[in-house]
């Protein structure tokens, strides 16, 4: 029951207007990053003034500030504008944008099939106590399972099985995103009022109809705080997926590939960690809006 | 007694029937044991590699309950230094929201080359970092969103901040910590095991399992992966048997 | 307790702006019980609110005792119940009475002793041990009032206290304040929107009208103390209810009229 604790709905406070509140947010966002570029370039700058020490001591620096750990920050934005390789003029930014493109395909596919089969246990659930009781235990528990470390596996299933690889990674992405939204769609089916449910029985209404017309409707808010969370949690097992399979043009492989050719290039490894964090933010971002646009404001839970 | 045994009836039958099931379709199909070991196979290799399998999930556990570790106190600290004042938490939160909506583990590669391959803290840092944001979030929440009625209430005993703070804030932020503790046992593991696969020692659990499914060598990766979900569920357990001891006032 | 003058607008200026309170004065003497009544909207919550210092007057000066209602609230002179129990869930009911004392640095032993004192008046001594969600709604509230009075608050402010309660425990709990009120002497101030509560309860009922809150009748309630059962069936309690609701009912009506002259 991890997450759902988390999840306790509490109603936002009135909120003024929404635009205002994504405009000071987004400000406060920049203003945070601002900070942390001024406290990278301030830390690279103090230790190679000090030649890597704590000023002071003869303490080392935790973290070397020479330009391979710390590379300048525009020098990882610039490196996403040169070329791959001298023989190939292909720019950095744009084989990362298709990585992305590919990884959040692999991602989106996963957030797919995760979302309708948490969405369809957590309709099981609410219809048969059996089922829950039965079964709820192993939801549970296998979100307490590190399924990454099956990854490996997966991938070779996938392949005797004939599917394609990516398919494989969109499994693994699957099953991080079934479980949130199994538990909240189930806690959001169970959220109507007694009271309500026995309205609903007084009209002689089917088990679809009290379904459909009140316990979907009442869980949407919760469906969609777990929406959020798995949108983040597909990109996470997309890119771990493709550590094992082999894949070339995923945004795993290119976090891979790059960190093994740190010593000579350290800003690309930089550069793809951005674009995945990007890829992450734009999904989650992409729920928070399908979130303002089905969700009416007063009903989203925090 | 018999109550608990009929509420985990089901689930214990469940369990029953899948690793029958499992064993029996294994044998009657003559699945090739690279596809799907039997259970019993799988149980016959765990005692063979158990002297390996032991070395590599001790390093791997000491990196996860580390960093769990590590990262909640930070998470903490963070939210009771930053709960207090409204002006930055409402620039703190939406950041870290966002930041929790990153694939932070694509940082493993940074952080191992920051603090070295070889060295735990490049995968305890990891750890750490993924536990960190769920659990500050989590603890703001729990400190802010208290009951007005209460706060009205220390307002007239003209208590000060700090038993506000002490009877008030942290007793009601306790339940907020442990769901995302909860949420941080697995996902440490996960992040600890996952942070492996981006080089280091290869006496980790993480680097046990993709070697060995590298080399074809099935039920022993399968060893491993069993064992990275008891490690998993023992930590979710040891985080619900706290979360039981220090809020004994729940039902 | 002084009122002078108070005035209270909330929001921003100009139109904008609610008047909540305009110019309200009233005076209560110390031992007295006190109804305020009115319609919702009427400010009765932001009147006690205001004499307890948890919110603070746009004009005017609350005096409490003689004291500025800061100072008093300092000095720890109110006991606040508020419509929910507001108990802390992570308390065992006997630490939850105990929790003022704590803020106020009670010694331990005193602190046990006086919990327990007023356990027993409240009639829940057995219950000391148990955590609030064992308990129903009725004992909660009990034991919330209970906690107010356990460090002997020279003013008792009650905000609907028995507004979530069924009407038997409502009759029983009013009883019992009565019984309390008599014992410790302190003095009542009691929002509430009920009539028979209101006139059942207080020794002076305020009556307040809304749009702006002000105060519009105030009837004495002359009614033999103590009060019981035949409280209820004495023909004179029910001469001032309707007296009461007639002073509500004037103010309606002037309201509507006000409105209509206007629009």
């Amino acid at each position: 029951m991890a997450v759902a604790q988390a999840l306790e709905p509490v109603a936002s406070p009135s909120a003024p207007s929404a635009w205002r509140v994504v405009t000071r947010r987004a400000v406060a966002f920049l203003l945070i990053c601002a900070l942390l570029i001024g406290a990278w370039e301030g830390y690279k700058a103090l230790g190679t003034a000090t030649g890597g020490l704590i000023p002071g001591t003869t303490l080392k620096l935790p973290i070397r500030a020479d330009d391979r750990s710390l590379p300048h920050t525009w020098r990882i934005v610039g490196s996403l504008f040169e070329p791959v390789r001298a023989s190939d003029d292909t720019l950095l930014i744009a084989n990362l944008l298709r990585y992305a493109a590919f990884t959040w395909f692999e991602a989106a596919v996963g957030f797919a099939m995760g979302g309708v089969i948490g969405f369809f246990l957590g309709v099981v659930f609410v219809q048969s106590e059996l089922l829950e009781r039965g079964l709820m235990p192993y939801v549970v528990a296998s979100q307490a399972v590190p399924l990454l470390a099956v990854a490996p596996m997966v991938v070779i299933w996938g392949s005797q099985a004939g599917l394609p690889a990516w398919l494989a990674v969109s499994i693994i992405a699957a099953y991080l995103t079934f479980f949130p939204v199994a538990i909240n769609t189930l806690r959001g089916l169970q959220s109507p009022d007694p009271a309500a449910i026995e309205l609903m029985r007084s009209y002689a209404a089917t088990p679809a109809q009290v379904l459909w017309k009140l316990r979907v409707p009442a869980a949407l808010p919760y469906i969609f705080t777990a929406l959020k969370i798995s949108a983040t949690s597909s990109v996470v097992g997309a890119i771990v997926g493709e550590l094992p399979s082999g894949i070339q043009n995923g945004l795993g492989r290119a976090l891979l590939t790059f960190s093994q050719y740190f010593t000579t290039g350290p800003e690309r490894l930089f550069g793809a960690v951005l674009v995945s964090a990007l890829v992450g933010l734009a999904f989650f971002g992409l729920v928070t809006l399908a979130e303002l646009w089905l969700v009416p404001a007063r009903r989203r839970l925090e | 007694m018999n109550q608990r045994l009929e509420r985990w009836l089901p689930a214990l039958a469940v369990f029953i029937i899948v690793l029958v099931a499992w064993e029996g379709l294994v044998g009657a199909f003559h699945i090739q044991r690279f596809l799907l070991p039997a259970p019993s196979l799988i149980w016959t290799t765990f005692w063979r590699v158990l002297p390996d399998l032991a070395l590599a999930t001790g390093y791997t556990a000491g990196n996860a309950i580390g960093g769990l570790v590590l990262g909640a106190a930070l998470g903490v600290l963070v939210a009771l230094a930053t709960a207090r004042w409204t002006v930055i938490n409402e620039g703190l939160m939406p950041f870290a929201v966002a930041v929790n909506a990153m694939p932070i583990i694509a940082l493993a590669p940074i952080l191992n080359q920051w603090f070295g391959l070889q060295n735990p803290f490049s995968k305890i840092s990891v750890v750490a970092l993924l536990v960190f944001f769920p659990v500050m979030i989590n603890m703001v929440r729990g400190l802010t969103q208290v009951s007005p009625a209460a706060l009205e209430l220390f307002r007239s005993y003209a208590a000060n901040e700090f038993i506000v703070l002490g009877q008030l804030r942290l007793p009601n932020s306790l339940p907020f910590l442990f769901s995302a503790l909860k949420v941080g046992a697995s996902l440490s593991v996960i992040a600890a095991v996952v942070s492996e696969y981006f080089g280091g020692t290869q006496r980790a659990l993480g680097q046990f399992i993709s070697q060995r499914a590298g080399l074809f060598n099935f039920p022993e990766a399968w060893a491993g992966i069993v064992v990275a979900c008891l490690l998993g569920l023992g930590l979710y357990g040891i985080v619900v048997a706290v979360e039981r001891a220090a809020m004994p006032w729940r039902r | 307790m002084q009122l002078t003058d108070i005035n209270k607008t909330f929001g921003g200026r100009g139109a904008d702006a609610v008047h909540a309170l305009k110019d309200i004065n009233l005076s209560i003497k110390s031992n007295e019980f006190i109804s305020l009544i009115g319609p919702s909207g009427c400010g009765k919550s932001t009147l006690l609110r205001l004499v307890g210092d948890l919110i603070t007057p746009s004009a005017g000066d609350v005096r409490v005792n003689g004291k500025p209602a800061h100072e008093a609230r300092l000095k720890r002179e109110y006991g606040m119940v508020f419509q929910q129990a507001t108990l802390m869930e992570w308390r065992t009911i006997r630490q939850n009475v105990e929790l003022p004392l704590e803020v106020m640095a009670w010694s331990a032993d005193k602190r046990q002793a006086r919990a327990r004192q007023m356990l027993d008046l409240v009639h829940l001594a057995e219950f000391e041990r148990h955590y609030p969600w064992q308990l129903s709604g009725g004992m909660q509230q009990r034991v919330a009032i209970a906690r107010a009075l356990a460090f002997e608050p020279a003013l008792l402010l009650m905000d609907e206290p028995f507004g979530a309660l069924d009407e038997m425990t409502r009759e029983r709990m009013q009883l019992e304040v009565l019984r309390i009120w008599s014992q410790t002497h302190t003095t009542v101030i009691f929002v509430t929107h009920s009539i028979p509560e209101a006139v059942f309860l207080s020794t002076r009922v305020v009556v307040m009208s809304a749009r702006p809150g002000r105060i519009s009748a105030i009837v004495d309630v002359d009614l033999p103390q103590p009060r019981n059962f035949e409280t209820r069936e004495d023909p004179r309690f029910f001469e001032k209810i309707t007296e009461v609701r007639e002073a509500l009912r004037r103010d309606e009506a002037r309201g509507a009229a006000l409105r209509a002259a206007t629009s």
